[in-house]
């Protein structure tokens, strides 16, 4: 599993990356009331907004971590924003993407890297 | 920068785990637990606010009338005919008839007791230092702190120190000692609950609000849950529903201005801009502030633009404050819009990050409001 400074994991599943955020991120967005995700299909590039977050307070943009194509956004957050909160690393997860360059993924944080970053 | 001013709770606040931010120049806490639950909470116990950053201003002078008659050359409200003991909601306006700012007045015998808000209380006091006459002082009260107790077990926790207090109505005001100290209290709020604002001395606050947090049912709660508080209860916020440039007509606060200082009223005008507002309340204004629901579960936040239908070119107004509203689970706004179209029903569109959603207009409060009467 790999981490990005803006506080996005990626893990591989399945010749796929699966998105979502950390822990310390949900913690400091608090409650989560609205996910908007990306169409299915959708090519991004790298640090295109993919996914907005709203939390009672405001919203928040998460970005591309990689450039591909968003192949499956996780649905349950239409209904049950809140997932994110619960269950960040798991059910919580945004979208997967198929990346033809997987190289991509060598620039981001591992764990142990994350954790010196959020202290 | 310039550091941001303290509230005498400030170190209570980080004692208590208040997350804090810098809002009108002072250090306060956004949150404690979070603005879910502490909002939840307000509607269900008691919510304590720190609000000590308002201003607190007392206009004093040789009798009631004095004060009152120079206080109606400012505000379009009956300020004469309150009795002592009670409170009104006011407005300062500008030669526009805009809002300069908005404000709670009380009688405390011959004198008025304004609270303003803490972005305008320079300008205000500026503004009324203007046109003071000699036989009246203006005294801006920075040794005194304020809290606001608010929700459905605010009664039983201040009347643990003061019994007579419930027998106060909405907007009444009495002074009382409280843990031992001689306080100010009105039965008002900013959430849409029954509850108390609280003027304590400064070196009292921190003694005050510790002993009302050790109340049942009593958490420290912090700006973010007043904003999501205020809007479900359809209370403007400065700045963002009115500002120097919306009419009180405009902005729905019709009701502030009583029906002696109207046109045809025996003290009609002689405010800054009834030239311009006494003639609104008799034909309205093309604009009008209006709840909003949207359909679906995307916030319309503040500057949304709002159309008349999906395909619509030219926006019909905008969103002025929006968010979400956790007592409703859901989105609420309100929006300054075209009159013509503000009937309760009337289903309007709002344009989020390019997408057009539907929504509602709707009566407000969106939460029914719970005063004592």
């Amino acid at each position: 599993m790999k981490f990005t400074e803006e506080h996005e994991w990626l893990r591989i599943e399945d010749d796929l990356v699966v998105v979502g955020i950390t822990e310390h991120a949900a913690e400091q967005l608090g409650d989560i009331v609205f996910v908007e995700l990306p169409d299915e299909g959708k090519v991004v590039v790298k640090d295109d907004e993919a996914v907005v977050i709203e939390s009672v307070k405001a919203a928040s943009d998460i970005l591309a971590p990689l450039s591909g194509e968003i192949v499956e956004v996780n649905t349950a957050l239409q209904d049950n924003p809140g997932l994110v909160n619960d269950d960040p690393l798991g059910d919580g997860w945004f979208f997967k993407m198929s990346v033809e360059d997987m190289s991509q993924m060598d620039e981001y944080l591992d764990e142990a890297d994350y954790k010196k970053l959020v202290g | 920068m310039t550091e941001p001013l303290k509230t005498p709770l400030h170190d209570m606040h980080i004692a208590l785990g208040g997350k804090m931010v810098t809002f009108a120049g002072y250090s306060l806490p956004v949150q404690y637990q979070g603005v879910m639950p502490e909002h939840l909470h307000t509607r269900a116990a008691a919510g304590l606010f720190d609000v000590s950053h308002m201003g607190q201003v007392l206009i004093d002078g040789p009798d009631w009338d004095s004060v009152a008659n120079w206080l109606e050359t400012l505000i379009p409200v009956d300020v004469l005919d309150l009795a002592a003991g009670r409170q009104r909601y006011g407005l300062l306006t500008n030669d526009a008839g805009g809002i300069r700012d908005d404000l709670m007045l009380a009688r405390r015998g011959d004198a008025a007791f304004l609270v303003v808000n803490a972005a305008c209380k320079a300008d205000d006091i500026a503004h009324m230092r203007a046109t003071l006459p000699a036989e009246l002082t203006l005294t801006e009260l920075t040794d005194r702190a304020l809290l606001a107790l608010q929700g459905p077990a605010a009664e039983t926790a201040l009347a643990a120190y003061a019994p007579q207090l419930k027998t106060l109505r909405f907007m009444d005001v009495a002074d009382v000692t409280l843990n031992g100290v001689p306080c100010w209290v009105s039965r008002s709020g900013y959430t849409g609950e029954d509850g108390f604002e609280i003027s304590v001395p400064n070196d009292s606050a921190v003694a005050l609000a510790q002993a009302l947090l050790d109340q049942p049912g009593v958490a420290p709660i912090g700006l973010g849950a007043r904003d999501s508080l205020r809007l479900e209860a359809g209370l403007c916020l400065y700045g963002h529903d009115i500002d120097a440039t919306t009419t009180p007509v405009a902005a729905g606060l019709s009701w502030a201005i009583q029906k002696v200082r109207r046109p045809a009223g025996a003290r009609a005008g002689g405010y800054p801009g009834a030239d311009i507002i006494g003639p609104q309340l008799i034909n309205a204004p093309d604009t009008a502030r209006v709840g909003l629901l949207p359909d679906g579960r995307a916030p319309m936040r503040e500057g949304v633009a709002i159309f008349a239908d999906a395909d619509a070119q030219t926006p019909i107004g905008h969103v002025t404050s929006g968010g979400f509203g956790p007592t409703l689970e859901r989105p609420v706004a309100m929006a300054t819009i075209d009159r013509a179209l503000a009937a309760p029903g009337t289903m309007l569109w709002g344009e989020v990050r390019g997408k057009r959603l539907p929504a509602t207009v709707t009566p407000l409060p969106f939460t029914p409001a719970r005063f004592k009467r």
